[in-house]
């Protein structure tokens, strides 16, 4: 702390003396500033390769299609909580992009003007919300109403319906793989949405408006004209939104049930990668198969955002350039 | 996180050890099961004998490694420490107190303490075998309790915890399957139902599920009048979660015989007992670097052990047998020492 306070000061002296050096000094700093995110990055990706290395080394391959989680006996497979991180995201997927969809053709063609700044902003404030508010919103009152009033019923209507049965089964806990994904659905929305408003706005009104003058609907002109216009964009704000669902935490920690089974069903609970590793680091002893495991998790997590990130990014480019 | 948490946990108690020159301050880390219990010692403790206990509830496994690691001044777990590892530390392991773990179920119609339950029948529960609650093997053992064909939905802790270890470790006594095919652990691999984060994660899926049935820490039950099982003992004798039943058990207990005094209280004979109980327990290095902050470790909790029962009571939690207090401090004054080879205490 000292030093940090120390530093600038001395550098402030030197500056007034000499400018030369405080013009390198500065330059210096920004780019020690702009590599140290480069070693900081490569830094969390070899510690978590290094650490994940013993796990790796004793189930190999396997460790990643091993639906086995047994502390007891020390055996770890990560195939239950990478099945439960892809699918509550791409749920989540599926539930939000409608509803984004919706939110951001009515900002930029519906809303009179005066609407589009307050929801504007309350969408930008959604996406404020820090997740553990998500969290426990999701568990005293999404978990409550889904034990008691959806899931019973869901599960009565579908049974003897062939699929649907299975896939709609279990005792009705609430908690599962579909509350989980409902409300990182609700997370990611602000996302998706406030990109889809910003690209749908970028549209050249000439050509909405020549699409108008030719007699097209509404649903016309977004599916003919503002859609493929903004279509790399478009996905690119989906993908933005699936790399937040991919790494959520407590949000999904407190609704998914947390089991180390592939469920069938969608009620049935699950685990996904960052909830597993939350739940079981403190109870992790140094050194242990059950601690790299858990950082080997956290590499292939990383892994997996890198993915989508960079997916993101590459569609997105054409959007930020202009 | 956790991650996180657990880092800014270590580096909090890396500042306060710095700072702790001029304060009577010890820190230490582990157990959350009886952090309200330390929390409560400390704050008396200041006023008593001013000694400022500074303790951080990162879990058995964290404390574990952090007393061997020597970033605190005394570890705390639940499960007791494995013995070779405790030889390797050079750490003396001791209990504080003692805490019962009990059953709660949601079953429309049933009242407190009226459902009786075999251990074996807890563990085919768990492992999914029986399903409904109107099944013939718990009729059996119910016949005065109106029962409905309801699917039994078990809940069980989703972070690793001393509880889940208590709870396992009780299944594996009454059921060989169970020894056999999950055995016990901070965290199992469980064959049914689902997962919910901390002792008042499992009572709200309990709460909110019917059909529900969990296991929490008792004073968790006491304090939020959770619906608890009667639990058939050794002795073949149902008997309620009180605390009565919790103290036959403990003096029931084999302390003399028990090495680092990891006695177990598991299923003890005795037609009193309640068969779900453990002791927690503290870490304390064998050669402290800093004899001083080990002597005020050893002043707290001796403190602890002359006037600290009723603290412990009023939070349900189970004070340790007079005979069992005198043996660790005859372990304290045998085999902690100061780097001049004098006892600290």
């Amino acid at each position: 702390m000292q030093q940090a306070v120390a530093a600038p000061a001395r550098s402030a002296a030197r500056t007034r003396r000499t400018p030369h050096l405080g013009d390198a000094l500065f330059a210096g700093a920004a780019r020690f500033a702009g590599v140290f995110v480069l070693v900081l990055l490569g830094a969390i990706i070899v510690v978590l390769a290094l650490g994940g290395l013993q796990a790796f080394h004793a189930f190999g391959p396997f460790f990643l299609i091993s639906a086995d989680w047994d502390p007891v006996q020390n055996v770890y497979g990560a195939a239950v909580p990478i099945f439960g991180t892809l699918v509550t995201s791409i749920l989540a997927l599926i539930m939000a992009v409608p509803l984004s969809f919706g939110i951001a053709v009515y900002l930029t063609e519906l809303a009179p003007a005066w609407v589009r700044r307050p929801v504007g902003t309350a969408i930008e404030l959604l996406a404020a919300i820090p997740s553990i508010i998500y969290g426990m919103w999701g568990f005293f009152v999404i978990v409550p109403i889904m034990a008691q009033w959806i899931q019973p019923h869901v599960i009565d209507t579908f049974d003897g319906i062939p699929v649907l049965e299975d896939l709609f089964a279990g005792p009705p806990f609430g908690t599962g793989i579909f509350t989980a994904a409902l409300i990182l659905a609700i997370m990611i929305v602000p996302f998706i949405a406030a990109t889809m408003r910003d690209v749908f706005e970028t549209v050249p009104a000439v050509y909405k408006e020549s699409a108008y003058g030719i007699g097209c609907t509404m649903w016309e002109v977004m599916r003919s004209i503002v859609v493929p216009y903004t279509r790399t964009s478009v996905v690119g704000g989906i993908m933005l939104g699936l790399g937040r669902a991919l790494g959520e935490t407590m949000a999904v920690t407190f609704v998914i049930g947390n089991t180390n089974r592939i469920a069938t069903s969608l009620f049935g609970p699950g685990n996904t990668i960052a909830s597993i590793v939350a739940l079981e680091f403190p109870e992790s002893q140094a050194g242990s198969l059950k601690l790299s495991s858990l950082l080997a998790l956290g590499f292939i997590l990383f892994v997996i955002s890198f993915i989508v990130l960079a997916i993101s990014r590459l569609l997105l480019r054409p959007r930020l350039k202009t | 996180m956790k991650l996180a948490v657990t880092a800014l946990a270590i580096s909090l108690a890396g500042f306060t050890m710095a700072g702790a020159a001029q304060a009577q301050q010890i820190t230490g880390a582990g157990a959350t099961f009886p952090a309200p219990v330390y929390t409560k010692w400390g704050e008396a403790a200041k006023a008593a004998i001013g000694i400022e206990l500074n303790y951080q509830a990162i879990g058995s496994g964290g404390g574990q490694n952090q007393i061997l690691n020597r970033t605190v001044d005394f570890g705390a777990s639940d499960a007791p420490m494995d013995p070779a590892k405790l030889d390797s530390g050079k750490l003396l392991q001791f209990p504080t107190v003692m805490g019962a773990v009990v059953v709660i179920v949601n079953i429309p119609g049933v009242e407190p303490n009226k459902l009786r339950l075999p251990g074996e029948l807890l563990a085919e529960i768990y492992e999914g075998k029986i399903t409904k609650w109107n099944d013939p093997k718990i009729a059996e053992a119910n016949r005065d309790v109106k029962l409905p064909s309801l699917a039994i939905a078990p809940v069980y802790r989703a972070d690793g915890s001393g509880t889940t270890f208590v709870y396992a470790s009780y299944l594996s006594a009454v059921s060989p399957t169970w020894k056999d095919k999950v055995g016990a652990n901070t965290s199992v691999r469980w064959p049914a139902g689902a997962g919910a984060k901390g002792n008042d994660g499992v009572a709200a899926t309990v709460h909110n599920t019917r059909g529900g049935i969990g296991y929490v820490e008792f004073a968790y039950a006491a304090q939020n009048k959770l619906t608890t099982v009667q639990i058939r003992n050794k002795a073949g004798v149902y008997v309620s979660p009180t605390m009565e039943a919790f103290s036959a058990a403990a003096s029931n207990g084999d302390w003399a015989n028990a090495k680092n005094f990891a006695v177990n209280l598991i299923d003890q004979p005795g037609e009193k007992s309640w068969p779900i109980v453990s002791a927690t327990f503290i870490e304390l290095p064998k050669d402290p670097k800093d004899p001083a902050r080990s002597a005020n470790v050893i002043k707290f909790f001796d403190w602890a052990y002359k006037s600290g029962d009723a603290a412990a009571s009023s939070l349900e939690y189970i004070a340790l047998p007079e005979k069992v207090k005198d043996a660790v401090r005859a372990a304290w004054h045998a085999e902690v020492k100061a780097p001049d080879g004098k006892p600290i205490f």
